[in-house]
């Protein structure tokens, strides 16, 4: 990609001010569809625009919301990380385990449980990452190998039945507060924070410098190492954190939990305005993303469409977004290039 | 992946002629050590398991590691441009269904895979399309084509599965090549190979790829057709899996949607093993050739020695990580030295 001569120019406070407006409108944008979706589905089939179909969308997509936020702190310092699917499994099973072999278990140490594991990988494949300085596509795709493989061995033909967690667990995967599901409160508490956070704290806001430079960044004092770290720490938290939440929800866990997951999560962010190289989009666009995929998916099943279409139109909304948004960014650098070229004439 | 921003460094400042000189003896040393794994796992499928040095092992190692083979050819090129394809996988589970849903109504079969062939063209020419003249990052776009791929797949065929495809050609997948204990897979892979190795480094072409894979912006200056190149690339690597698609439909004799799921993870890791940079530019199509000779040795050795596929997982994992860790440990040491003499000078 070149590069772009009319950021490099800008004063900080008008980019940073043209950022905000363009990630504002595509968050907008998303919401518009889902919106449109939604209500449209609605009108063809009675009975779908219902307090009933939101949980039941929420809740599926609850999991990929959780993953994307950490995929997006990631994708935003230029990474990737392939590894949340299988990090996910592993502390799913883990959970699972845990409460299989102990008669009387707490749940807030199921989650220090989950969390733990996942911030163990994510921090064994941050410390890869920025200490042996190698691409993080790589490590992460043999992390996720590797994950599954371990998950393998501990769990190979193993299924951790429903009866073995407890009641009270499994109402996080169906009861609701104030018509939300619970399993869907926690996703939106983690994007509400990490979205201010990502917003207003400094450290955080060093993962976008990063990405928009990582040389820059360095030299100009960014702990580039350490910021990178903890993005691939708090992906791997997060993807733990889910697959706690996947124990509560499906209550039955084998070794292929969370299979395929980690790209539709990267297709979640995409499709949610995050940029794939770096340096720009939102946590909150990214969980609307998934949001939209999960919306999809259930207004096919309801419209009779044959649920088959559901990959193939998810596939082809990627494309579309992803060429939306080249468009726009090209439209926006061009007003800025002439607004720049007429301020410096005057 | 091509607007990698090049980390500075004192070995890319210093004399061109030596840094060629190392790198070229580093790519030996990588090529010497696949060759190694090789003979460990002759070695080590000779002495624990019984007839390894059969016919059928010869046999079923080529059809086993065949498909990922010929896919990991256009994916090593498409690579060394600095570019990515992860719809390799989903296009042979497309060419699949297409071909199952021909020969179920009767097309007749040379027409059949002629028409095959054209869907991977076109799968190309999109891929190529999106990424060449729209300029979008190939990881999204590829992404996105994937799930539209293997969606598209559902939607030819369901879940049904299609079986009993007789008539010429279809032996192809299950017999050898007369008077050889090598399966067809593996004669096409190693003619593909050929001619691959021959474009990539005797043409001006192939040198044209590497220079991409370089410096896009100073190739694009020094003449060579850029997007024309890539846009080629994509298409041969639509046309190439399409065709693995149809050697999957006459290995297994079956036609379904989901044939080859996730195999695109681990293509793009074979070619990483044959020591190609995920940046592009360096790489060689004999540690390509090597590296899936190597592999698919180890992985026939852990199949007779009954690992399951799932628990080959982690030795995939861990060989992926090597290969990359372990060449960037010389820099590594250097800069932890550097970092440790500068600190005890001040």
């Amino acid at each position: 990609m070149a590069i772009d001569n009319a950021t490099v120019v800008l004063e900080r406070g008008k980019s940073h001010r043209v950022a905000e407006t363009l990630s504002r409108a595509r968050e907008l944008a998303i919401v518009l569809v889902i919106l449109v979706i939604f209500f449209g589905t609605g009108i063809k089939t009675s009975g779908f625009a219902n307090l009933t179909s939101i949980q039941q969308i929420l809740t599926n997509a609850s999991l990929f919301v959780l993953l994307a936020i950490g995929e997006t702190m990631v994708i935003v310092t230029r990474n990737v990380d392939l590894s949340v699917g299988s990090t996910l499994g592993i502390s799913a099973f883990l959970v699972g385990d845990y409460y299989t072999h102990n008669p009387h278990p707490s749940v807030v140490l199921a989650f220090v449980i989950g969390i733990g594991v996942g911030a163990v990988c994510g921090s064994v494949i941050g410390f890869i990452v920025t200490v042996a300085k190698v691409p993080s596509l790589v490590v992460s795709l043999a992390g996720l190998y590797i994950i599954r493989g371990i998950l393998n061995i501990i769990g190979l033909g193993i299924q951790i039945e429903p009866s073995v967690i407890p009641q009270g667990f499994q109402k996080i995967g169906y009861e609701t507060w104030a018509g939300i599901p619970w399993i869907f409160i926690v996703p939106a508490v983690v994007a509400l924070v990490a979205g201010f956070a990502m917003r207003s704290f400094r450290s955080m806001r060093e993962f976008y410098a990063i990405g928009s430079n990582p040389v820059a960044a360095q030299l100009a004092g960014v702990p580039v190492a350490r910021r990178v770290f903890t993005a691939f720490l708090i992906s791997g938290s997060l993807a733990g954190l889910g697959g706690v939440l996947f124990v509560s929800e499906f209550a039955t866990v084998n070794a292929t939990a969370g299979t395929g997951y980690e790209l539709l999560v990267v297709a979640s962010c995409v499709i949610g305005g995050v940029a794939i190289f770096g340096g720009s989009g939102t946590v909150i666009g990214a969980a609307l993303g998934a949001i939209l995929l999960q919306l999809i998916n259930q207004a096919l099943v309801v419209t009779n469409v044959s649920p088959f279409w559901d990959p193939a139109l998810a596939g082809a909304l990627i494309l579309v977004t992803i060429s939306f948004d080249r468009l726009l960014s090209n439209r926006a650098a061009l007003a800025l290039r002439l607004k720049d070229s007429a301020a410096s004439v005057k | 992946m091509s607007s990698e921003t090049p980390v500075i460094d004192e070995q890319e400042l210093g004399l061109v002629g030596q840094r060629r000189a190392f790198s070229a003896r580093s790519l030996i040393r990588w090529e010497g050590a696949l060759v190694l794994l090789f003979i460990f796992s002759l070695i080590y499928g000779g002495s624990t398991t019984t007839d390894f040095f059969s016919k059928d092992t010869i046999f079923f190692a080529g059809i086993n590691f065949g498909l990922i083979a010929i896919m990991a050819l256009p994916e090593m090129l498409i690579i060394t441009t600095g570019e990515i394809d992860l719809s390799v996988a989903a296009m042979l589970g497309l060419a699949c269904a297409t071909f199952g849903y021909l020969f179920e109504h009767h097309v007749e079969i040379f027409l059949a895979m002629l028409i095959t062939l054209g869907v991977g063209a076109l799968g190309g020419a999109l891929n190529g399309f999106l990424i060449t003249r729209l300029g979008l990052p190939s990881i999204a776009v590829t992404i996105g084509t994937l799930t539209m791929f293997r969606g598209l797949a559902e939607v030819i065929l369901g879940t049904n599965e299609l079986t009993n495809f007789g008539g010429p050609w279809t032996d192809i997948g299950t017999n050898t090549i007369p008077g050889t204990p090598f399966a067809w897979t593996f004669g096409i892979f190693v003619v593909l190979a050929l001619i691959y190795g021959i474009v990539l480094h005797f043409t001006s072409t192939g040198r044209s790829i590497f220079a991409i894979g370089l410096q896009q912006e100073a190739a694009f200056f020094s003449g060579i057709r850029v997007k024309r190149i890539k846009f080629n690339l994509y298409l041969i690597s639509g046309i190439v899996c399409a065709f693995a698609g149809l050697l999957y439909t006459y290995q297994t004799n079956t036609s379904r949607y989901d044939a080859g799921t996730g195999l695109e993870l681990n293509v793009v890791a074979i070619v990483l093993f044959g020591g190609v940079s995920i940046f592009g530019g360096r790489g060689t199509m004999l540690g390509v050739f090597l590296s899936v000779i190597a592999v698919g040795t180890f992985d026939q050795v852990l199949t007779i020695k009954n690992v399951s596929s799932q628990e080959q997982s982690i030795v995939f994992g861990v060989l992926l990580l090597a290969s990359v860790v372990i060449p960037n440990l010389p820099r590594g040491y250097r800069a932890v030295r550097q970092r440790l003499v500068s600190r005890t000078a001040s």
